[in-house]
């Protein structure tokens, strides 16, 4: 069975759809801006910048959908009907639609909000959508209802791998025959400030307060850690025998998915990378490609100073001398890191970039680190003709691996 | 001092406007919350809770079953102020 990639929609810090997103990563912008927000001063937070949502969710769904949508539900309704709509909207039968969405942390502005509400104002002024609306599988299910799918709503959890996670999990539904079709991706709203102070404390943030644009800028000698991101990406898949029926539009193959753990250390990334390695070679072996016939990778790179050289010793033991001749994006550097929506947006630039045949440039790669030498797109760069692999990575504190694998459609 | 009925309804308006998006003129004496103006629990509930403190008033939960249009609350939170 061959699996398709019909529909794609994200909302990001570089744009509230696919295509303004898209432009602005070819055009090597930044989404990444200084935090307005009292809260930076009052908690003095050290870190006082992030990618916020380049159209904040307010302009495009209704106050009722706001009030009743903790913000990473927001982002992912915002998504998810952008691919909907880009998939041509099916006629399906909802039994044979699933959906796998994914969140890293939940909705942790509704959880937080809501204590505060609780000792300021006492228990009768919680508000009576709180748990719906904190629940990490909020965003699979306003998705589910809004879309009709009564085939499946599930949410993998697993920190930044978790999207990625969710569209290797969409392949597992699609060959089980259970459903035709599979909304997936995932989300994330956590420019909060407990979230921040907390990822800050354990100095996996940049602190490059002076610079918020070039704070993010994996593989560089001068990189100091990740910049939080905050949106969505999904993807519609489905069967390419039931896209072809339909006559749909289609992208890519998506052809591999693959999970792996490290049982190393709950937040270091093992130095040696063969979870990571593993996962790659999974994900190919699906494909039923080789190394060689990758490339493209949209890498996990999130710029902290040893995940980078760690999912670079990854790739090394998987391609060999190959990984001198595969076209390297870190998009990141853009988007910031969406955590749990890392993977989708990640995975709709792989998905794009294989359509266009164009690898999205990395920004901020000033000096690059002599112990990544990787083949680093710094400019939006051409990728060969012909039936073509491409995959996109994210990993995850726990030591979780995701890896998926998309092919060109020709 | 108390509020009159009329200055009840423009408050209980301004509250059911910023809970669902209805404009204000809508919220007249005569309409069922439900049926007319299309409020369900969940958003009736976040309306009492605000008109508790915008009004001063108790509206004990059992009450709020009772409070089918919105005259029924607005002469509850006149005549309990």
């Amino acid at each position: 069975m061959k699996i398709v990639v019909t529909g794609l929609g994200a909302t990001t810090p570089l744009g509230g759809d696919v295509k303004s997103t898209w432009d602005a990563l070819l055009a090597g912008k930044s989404g990444i801006s200084t935090l307005e927000q009292p809260w930076v001063a009052q908690y003095e937070i050290p870190v006082t910048f992030a990618g916020q949502a380049k159209v904040p969710a307010s302009e495009v769904l209704t106050l009722q959908e706001c009030k009743r949508l903790d913000p990473s539900s927001q982002f992912a309704l915002i998504a998810a009907r952008e691919a909907w709509a880009d998939a041509g909207a099916p006629d399906v039968v909802p039994e044979r639609l699933a959906v796998e969405f994914s969140t890293g942390i939940g909705g942790v502005w509704t959880l937080l909000d809501a204590f505060d509400t609780l000792k300021e104002r006492g228990a009768r002024r919680v508000l009576p959508m709180t748990v719906p609306m904190l629940m990490p599988n909020g965003p699979a299910a306003a998705i589910g209802m809004d879309l009709a799918a009564r085939g499946g709503v599930r949410t993998a959890v697993s920190a930044c791998a978790s999207s990625t996670e969710a569209i290797a999990n969409a392949i597992t539904r699609l060959k089980s025959g259970e459903v035709d079709i599979v909304v997936a991706g995932g989300c994330e709203a956590a420019i909060h400030p407990l979230p921040i102070a907390a990822f800050a404390a354990m100095h996996a943030t940049s602190r490059r307060n002076d610079e918020p644009e070039k704070a993010s800028r994996p593989y560089d000698v001068n990189r100091d850690g990740f910049v939080m991101g905050e949106g969505g990406g999904a993807l519609v898949l489905e069967t390419e025998e039931h896209a072809k029926a339909r006559g749909a539009k289609i992208y890519a193959y998506l052809v591999g998915g693959s999970v792996t753990s490290d049982a190393y250390h709950i937040t270091a990334p093992d130095p040696e990378g063969s979870g990571a390695a593993r996962a790659v070679l999974a994900a190919l072996d699906q494909a039923g490609a080789k190394p060689e016939d990758v490339a493209h990778i949209n890498a996990h790179a999130t710029s902290t100073p040893v995940g980078d050289i760690a999912e670079y010793t990854a790739l090394k033991r998987v391609f060999g001398d190959h990984l001198s001749n595969i076209a390297i994006s870190a998009t990141k550097a853009s988007t910031g890191h969406l955590l749990g929506g890392a993977g989708a947006i990640e995975a709709v630039f792989t998905v794009l970039a294989l359509q266009e045949r164009t690898a999205p440039p990395t920004i901020n790669l000033d000096n690059q680190d002599p112990e990544i030498p990787l083949d680093v797109v710094t400019s939006p760069r051409k990728l060969p003709e012909g039936p073509i692999l491409a995959i996109s990575n994210s990993f995850g504190f726990g030591g979780h691996n995701a890896v998926v694998a998309f092919r060109s459609y020709e | 001092m108390a509020l009159s009925k009329d200055e009840v309804l423009a408050g209980l308006a301004e509250l059911v406007n910023e809970e669902t998006g209805l404009a204000a003129d809508a919220v007249q004496l005569d309409k069922s919350f439900s049926e007319d103006l299309d409020i369900d629990s969940i958003s009736m509930m976040t309306i009492v809770v605000n008109a508790e403190d915008k009004f001063g008033v108790k509206i004990p939960d059992e009450e709020v079953k009772n409070l089918i249009t919105v005259a029924d609350a607005v002469n509850y939170i006149a005549d309990n102020q």
